[in-house]
């Protein structure tokens, strides 16, 4: 029973990260139905900035997951205007492809600017373990979490209370009928990419902090599982992607516990494409009959 | 009778005298071998695109997984011909049988689904395939697959690339190929018109797993050494950009496409730090500039599928 404790709480600080990218994902999908291959990638450069900012600069860990945030969403925004507007109107493979593209462009681009081998993240959070009973809480669980749940409510709030928030549901909903509304459609793409980047970046530099380790493509695998997330919950449904990220997050880390490490990859596709079979739009996610 | 008209005549002494042209200038040394394994590379690609076409481009069904067929085809030949000692024939019949069945496997649960779900579901399929592989240890997991004897030549090639162009273009210009089409136009017209819309997806899959199993045969008997990570969810994705560079719908295209992707990559090894945000570039600039690909529906018959493959 302990050991499903604790590895709850290991599980739980994967999932924050999951459904910190898996936001990102839910977002851009909503808004222009397009799965967003690079954000894996913004995330991974999130990491490089954080990365960055605290050994070169010398930042401690506030500042630099600021700095990178607010990077990454820039970058986020130039992605958008420079490679998705143009794809818009586009057939939805040729939108696939593109995505793909640009997730290439920033994994490779930034192999060769970084080179591609390991680095270590500095120890920015001195560690520290909290014995509650039988069980261990390190404090950078602790940070990730009360961080993603910070950013979690921020943006409930954002979306739910205010102008541009609305203007983002509108526009999910119908986005031609948002814009005889007023409501300006490109801007409020580019503040959703740029609050999904935003979210991603924060993500790679939690993962930086917390597993010390950064890669150039580090993005590819945690960018899969958290579209899974995304595609678990409903996607365009923004609980459901925290929710799928946590879920994904603890099976992960309870198959990995339970001696199946090498398959914890397969766990979650498996998860996926049962989700898909018995309820394919999540499952926060409404069905809408198609109409001919 | 009719299978001997004059133009299905013209077109056997076209295929032959290519196949010859090439067998004399490899012996005559004029095609090295760097040059022959950038010809398999080709040939292997062509298949894979081949096949995948008429699943994504006739049929419209998004597909992430084809390099998860080449994986069962490349481990089925490399067990039957490096364990059994099988002749190659027999191999690359099994491979491709295998393949199918995966295919059928695979198939039946996820052609269910449309569009973005369908992609990301076949991926996950091709993950699970891949890490399965990497667990078996019989088929040496991780560590890869060594020691498979080489078969492939320049004649298996040809004549598989050869085959595979001309059982796929006339499955399309047959009754099944049609369904196929309608499928990809719009579903549910299809299906009021009576086509077994299912039936037709799964048939479409199998045939293009029947053909990456034969190039994963063809692959694993070149290289004498596979390995699970060769088959990744990337490879699925450089089969797929084949495809759509080509022309979706276009089997000159793939073929096209196949072609001229290789002889970039070729031309970018010269930079390797480069090569992949090059092609990465190539790749946006196409997209934006020429989605249709470079022959978009290419051949002549099938103006009309340019709509949208949604």
């Amino acid at each position: 029973m302990e050991q499903v404790l604790q590895q709850l709480i290991n599980g739980i600080s994967l999932g924050s990260i999951y459904a910190l990218i898996a936001l990102g994902y839910t977002m851009v999908y909503g808004i222009i139905n397009l799965i967003n291959f690079a954000h894996g990638d913004i995330y991974m450069i999130g990491a490089y900035i954080g990365f960055a900012c605290t050994t070169f600069l010398g930042m401690s860990f506030i500042p630099a997951l600021i700095v990178s945030m607010i990077s990454t969403a820039v970058l986020g925004v130039i992605v958008e205007k420079v490679a998705y507007k143009p794809i818009r109107k586009s057939t939805r493979i040729a939108a696939l492809i593109t995505a793909i593209s640009v997730s290439l462009f920033l994994e490779y681009g930034m192999m060769y600017f970084v080179k591609p081998e390991t680095r270590t993240f500095p120890e920015v959070l001195s560690s520290k373990n909290i014995t509650l009973g039988n069980l261990i809480v390190n404090n950078k669980d602790i940070y990730i979490v009360i961080i993603t749940v910070v950013m979690m409510l921020v943006l409930q709030y954002v979306i739910h209370k205010t102008k541009i928030g609305m203007a983002m549901r509108a526009t999910s909903m119908d986005s031609e009928a948002a814009q005889l509304m007023g409501i300006s459609v490109d801007n409020t793409i580019s503040t959703t990419f740029a609050i999904g980047s935003c979210l991603a970046g924060a993500a790679g530099v939690l993962v930086g902090v917390y597993y010390n380790s950064i890669d150039p493509l580090m993005g590819m695998m945690p960018g899969i599982k958290a579209f899974i997330a995304a595609v678990i919950g409903g996607i365009g449904i923004i609980p459901g992607a925290m929710f799928g990220g946590y879920l994904l997050g603890i099976t992960e880390t309870m198959v990995s516990a339970y001696g199946y490490s090498l398959y914890k990859d397969a766990v979650a596709f498996a998860i996926l494409i049962f989700m898909l079979l018995i309820k394919p739009k999540g499952l926060f996610g409404k069905n809408v009959r198609e109409k001919v | 009778m009719r299978i001997l008209n004059k133009k299905n005549i013209i077109a056997v002494l076209f295929i032959l005298l290519i196949y010859a042209a090439g067998e004399i200038m490899l012996r005559q040394g004029i095609i090295d071998s760097y040059i022959e394994l950038n010809i398999i590379l080709i040939g292997i690609n062509i298949i894979l695109a081949v096949g995948l076409n008429l699943v994504t481009g006739f049929t419209g069904q998004f597909s992430l997984g084809h390099a998860a067929f080449m994986a069962v085809g490349a481990y089925t030949s490399a067990i039957l011909t490096a364990k059994f000692n099988q002749p190659f024939i027999v191999a690359i019949i099994f491979s491709a049988i295998a393949a199918a069945l995966a295919g059928v496997i695979i198939g039946i649960p996820t052609l269910r689904l449309k569009g973005d779900y369908l992609a990301i579901a076949t991926l996950g399929f091709g993950e699970i395939v891949k890490i399965l592989a990497l667990n078996i240890d019989y088929i040496g997991g991780a560590r890869g697959f060594m020691d498979i004897p080489k078969y492939t030549n320049w004649t298996w090639i040809y004549f598989m690339v050869v085959l595979s162009i001309v059982v796929i273009k006339n499955f399309i210009d047959s009754r099944g190929g049609r369904a196929c089409i309608s499928i990809s136009q719009d579903e549910t017209a299809a299906e009021a018109m009576g086509i077994n819309t299912t039936k037709y997806k799964i048939l479409a899959f199998v045939i293009g797993a029947f053909f990456a199993g034969i190039a994963g045969a063809l692959y694993a008997n070149y290289f004498y050494f596979i390995k699970p990570d060769s088959f990744g969810y990337m490879k699925s994705i450089d089969i797929l950009v084949i495809v759509v560079f080509g022309g979706m719908g276009s089997i000159a295209g793939s073929v096209v496409g196949a072609i001229v992707l290789s002889l970039i990559s070729l031309f970018l090894q010269s930079i390797p730090e480069l090569r992949m945000v090059i092609y990465a570039v190539i790749l946006f600039l196409i997209m934006v500039y020429r989605p249709q690909g470079l022959l978009g529906k290419g051949e002549i018959k099938l103006k009309f599928l340019r709509k949208r493959v949604a």
